[in-house]
């Protein structure tokens, strides 16, 4: 039997990358963090606090392989040994199987270090969407949690949600941020909820004769108000920073500024290594205080 | 007296045509895109099996997610008689016992405490999530590439506990994909949705209380590895269920049509 081929809609570009101007030799502490998503799957190696090299890419099926594929991956450009590695710390969703981990951390607490660390210490409320969860976390200037809301339960407003919209409007992922903006007007939300619910409103409306731009604008609508839902209950302090997957899409975080009427704060860094920063963080914190991997 | 319950649903549109307190005529369509039209198929298929004019029906109610629809097809309809009442209505019609009511539909999910009468007591009502609703079943469906009508069988071939860690049916999804990719039986992971589903609604149910008699009332009431699941998890000899559960809601509204009158 023929079979086609179904192109993959919600695949976005993994990366890795080394900073040209860490010397990883003359490093006292080697850190790294790994932070396995429900999506995605980021390793971080940290040299003496700074960020040396790191590497993104999409969760396999079984946890064990990705933190170990992720690792590799960052590991890649480097040149370093992995047994240069002084700590390690696991973090997210598949925290419990990273094998190399020497302890886990939840991603709660790396989210907001990593974004300390990658916004700066004006930071005090930080929204992570990732990939099956949404988190709004509200932090100190030292990127020590406060207090958080999350939703892990439903796919509303997570990079999950929109997967399945990109899938079902064959729009890859990476462009449904500036297709749904090729709108003459903004169209109203996409009024259900449940994901489930929303392919099908979705599907009566281009039955109607919308445009794919106008469902992609009416769903990143829906998406942010959603999220912003999550974010008004937990309050919001400046400076507001947004880390994971949805931090680049624009269609979602264009709409949900002005909602939440702050600036966002601006990074150089990839939005999606914040909680692999953490980790790695507060890897380096342990070991600096004596704390780390006895040595052999 | 001659009265008519319309039930305009999210999938299926419903029409039950009572004579003096018998039901004498029924029938159901797709709902599709139409529903106007859905209900006036269902309207003059149901007055043919039932052997009597339009003229005849002397009052018409209308209930379920598309009872606006109803309106304008039957201006001369008194009233709309919301889901709630239209349940509580069609199971005490159909179990006068009744005092637990679940009404379990395609894109809703609702339980009802009952009084004598069939009056709500008190209710809930989930229309925002599919995961206690019929498309849930549906969606692992495709995901297990079962046709709906074998969901429910297959699941009562299997006698394993797998719990679903998932309630949101996109996550539940993923992880019946990684249940197949694991090499677990079609017929454990049908069970496990089945469980999973039955365990939504019946968290619905105790918020408002169980009784010992529950009527299940929707089409989701078909699926045998469901109903099953629902009794295991309730601790019951049986469940209460009509011949033709989803026909619920429109016997409840001919039965509040005829009360009208």
């Amino acid at each position: 039997m023929a079979e086609e081929k179904k192109p993959e809609f919600w695949r976005w570009t993994e990366t890795n990358w080394v900073n040209p101007e860490v010397e990883w030799k003359k490093a006292k502490y080697i850190t790294v963090g790994i932070d396995v998503g429900s999506v995605s799957t980021q390793a971080v190696i940290v040299a003496d606090g700074e960020i040396f090299a790191y590497g993104n890419m999409r969760t396999g099926s079984d946890s064990p392989n990705s933190a170990r594929n992720g690792l590799n991956f960052a590991l890649e450009k480097t040149g370093m040994p992995e047994s240069r590695i002084d700590y390690c710390i696991g973090t997210g969703y598949g925290r419990v199987n990273v094998p190399m981990a020497d302890r886990s951390i939840t991603e709660i607490a790396c989210h907001a270090r990593g974004a300390n660390f990658i916004y700066g210490p004006q930071v005090r409320t930080v929204l992570d969407v990732g990939g099956q969860d949404i988190k709004a976390i509200q932090c100190d200037d030292m990127g020590k949690v406060t207090n958080f809301l999350m939703n892990d339960k439903c796919a509303a407003g997570t990079g999950r949600g929109m997967e399945v919209f990109s899938d079902l409007l064959g729009v890859p992922i990476i462009e449904v941020g500036e297709r749904s903006y090729e709108v003459k007007q903004e169209p109203p939300a996409v009024s259900s909820t449940c994901v489930v619910y929303a392919k099908s409103e979705a599907t009566g409306l281009l039955r109607k004769g919308w445009t794919t731009g106008e469902v992609l604008a009416a769903y990143c609508r829906a998406m942010a108000e959603r999220i912003y839902s999550l974010v008004e209950r937990v309050g919001v302090t400046p400076e507001f920073a947004i880390t994971g997957g949805m931090a680049k899409n624009r269609g979602v975080i264009g709409r949900l500024m002005p909602m939440i009427g702050l600036e966002q704060a601006k990074t150089k860094w990839d939005t999606q290594i914040a909680g692999g920063v953490g980790a790695a963080l507060f890897g380096y914190a342990l070991c600096q205080k004596g704390k780390g991997r006895e040595k052999k | 007296m001659i009265s008519a319950g319309i039930d305009c649903g999210a999938k299926t549109t419903k029409v039950v045509v009572m004579k003096d307190g018998k039901i004498v005529g029924k029938a159901k369509v797709l709902t599709g895109f139409d529903q106007n039209k859905a209900i006036m198929d269902a309207w003059d298929l149901a007055l043919n099996n039932a052997k009597v004019s339009a003229g005849d029906v002397k009052q018409i109610c209308g209930t379920g997610s598309g009872k606006n629809a109803v309106k304008s097809c039957f201006p001369s309809t008194r009233d709309l008689v919301n889901d709630i009442k239209a349940m509580g209505k069609g199971a005490n019609f159909l179990f006068p016992k009744a005092r637990t009511v679940a009404d379990v539909g395609a894109e809703e999910g609702r339980a009802a405490k009952l009084d004598d009468k069939g009056n709500a007591l008190d209710f809930a009502i989930n229309e925002k999530c599919a995961a206690g609703a019929g498309a849930f079943i549906e969606a692992m469906g495709r995901a297990l590439e079962t046709p709906l009508e074998q969901m429910g069988l297959l699941a009562l071939k299997s006698d394993k506990e797998i719990p679903m860690n998932a309630q949101c049916a996109i996550f539940a999804e993923s992880e019946v994909v990684g249940l197949i990719h694991a090499k677990t039986a079609k017929q454990d992971i049908s069970k496990s949705i089945h469980d999973a589903m039955a365990s939504r609604i019946i968290s619905m149910i105790r918020r408002i209380g169980v009784n010992e008699e529950v009527v299940m009332l929707g089409g989701v009431g078909y699926n045998p590895g469901f109903v099953e699941a629902m009794r295991r998890q309730l601790s019951i000899p049986k469940l209460f269920i009509p011949e033709e559960p989803e026909f619920g809601m429109a016997v409840g509204a001919a039965v509040v049509a005829a009360e009208e009158d």
